[in-house]
């Protein structure tokens, strides 16, 4: 049975937008365009709270990219936050600047229209997104759960700038809770 | 080509790519667009603080923003023509939101997509200084010959805040030829903007 001090200790514990935080962080990863997802909107929300971060909404995923590699090869380090239809305008720009140039972009992707999400307009979408990652080689993981969250977050940033290649973290509505119905 | 904007001479991209590259002597960093607008800047001779893009249409402006952000002591220009930008002029918005002041857009327009045809673009009555100003970019300015490009770019690089500067071009395709290396591009670049050693 759950006691009190149970209960203390779950509403402290660290939530997966507070581990992602602390990852960049630890990372030295300042600079976070994105593209809003309600999903995203806690981890945003403190991004923009933290001045350690340089964080703001582009019009176009597409932009954000160019912005991260632009900031990458004059020294700083980035991520990108979008959700799964955001991933879908991407294939062109991966293909012909990050993967020839080299660069280790990171990308955080909120996965949407999957497990219960029946929008029409975003599960069609959602399915494009694994295809197109494995077409290009990237490294990708999907994140279900939250104490693995952390491991995966600050070793595949390492990895990325390690081997100067992108990689995609796919945020599962297991881990999220994905979009609430209200 | 365009409907004629008032008062503006229509000049050559190389001619002006070379003026512009003349007055760089701070190690400022250009990233050159796609197609013709690099293969000029490619041909106005090799710096290290140049970045040629080979895909990516459109990216030429957001990148410069993120070398922009990255090294705020140092003079960003991004060069882009008049299609490429059309296909992200979003960006637009978010530069003249965040306003970094180190960096400067160079918009060469002839209103045709030389390198695929010279079709026209959709922009034949738009007006690209207007769009720049409307989402927020106060200081954009057609140049209205060469000397007065000159002028502008002189201000570009004393003066604080984005800056876009659009010319009128003629068809010519580029002079150059950019060597289609990404990663040595890439990592020369990096070179050049101090922050990686040759091995």
């Amino acid at each position: 049975m759950a006691t009190d001090a149970d209960a203390a200790r779950a509403s402290s514990a660290p939530g997966w937008p507070e581990i992602i935080l602390r990852s960049f962080k630890r990372n030295e990863v300042s600079l976070v365009p994105y593209v809003p997802d309600r999903v995203l909107t806690p981890l945003i929300k403190s991004l923009h709270d933290d001045p350690f971060f340089t964080t703001f909404a582009t019009a176009r995923e597409e932009e954000a990219v160019g912005i991260l590699a632009g900031a990458w090869m004059a020294g700083r380090r980035g991520a990108l936050l979008m959700q799964t239809s955001g991933f879908a305008t991407l294939p062109n720009v991966l293909a012909s600047l990050v993967v020839p140039c080299q660069i280790p972009l990171i990308m955080i992707v909120s996965e949407r229209g999957t497990l219960g999400e029946f929008n029409l307009g975003q599960s069609l979408v959602c399915r494009t997104m694994r295809p197109v990652l494995d077409a290009l080689a990237m490294e990708h993981h999907t994140m279900t759960r939250l104490d693995e969250l952390e491991f995966i977050v600050d070793r595949s940033i390492k990895q990325a700038v390690a081997t100067q290649a992108p990689m995609a973290l796919i945020l599962s509505p297991l881990l999220t809770g994905g979009k609430v119905f209200a | 080509m365009t409907t004629p904007i008032r008062n503006t001479k229509v000049m050559n991209r190389h001619d002006l790519t070379c003026r512009m590259v003349a007055k760089l002597t701070h190690q400022e960093a250009v990233i050159g667009g796609i197609g013709n607008t690099n293969f000029d800047l490619w041909a106005a001779g090799p710096r290290p603080q140049n970045f040629y893009m080979l895909g990516s249409m459109g990216l030429a402006c957001p990148i410069a923003l993120g070398v922009a952000l990255a090294q705020p002591q140092r003079r960003v220009f991004a060069l882009e023509g008049d299609g490429s930008l059309l296909m992200q002029l979003g960006c637009l918005t978010t530069i003249a939101t965040l306003a970094p002041s180190n960096l400067a857009i160079i918009v060469m327009d002839n209103g045709v997509y030389q390198i695929t045809g010279s079709q026209p673009t959709p922009a034949g009555r738009a007006d690209i200084v207007a769009i720049a100003a409307g989402c927020g970019i106060l200081s954009s300015h057609w140049a209205a010959d060469e000397a007065d490009f000159e002028r502008l770019v002189d201000a570009a690089l004393d003066s604080r805040g984005p800056m876009l500067i659009a010319a009128k071009i003629d068809d010519k395709p580029g002079v150059g030829a950019t060597r289609r290396d990404p990663a040595q591009i890439r990592e020369r670049f990096m070179q050049g903007l101090g922050v990686r050693q040759p091995l």
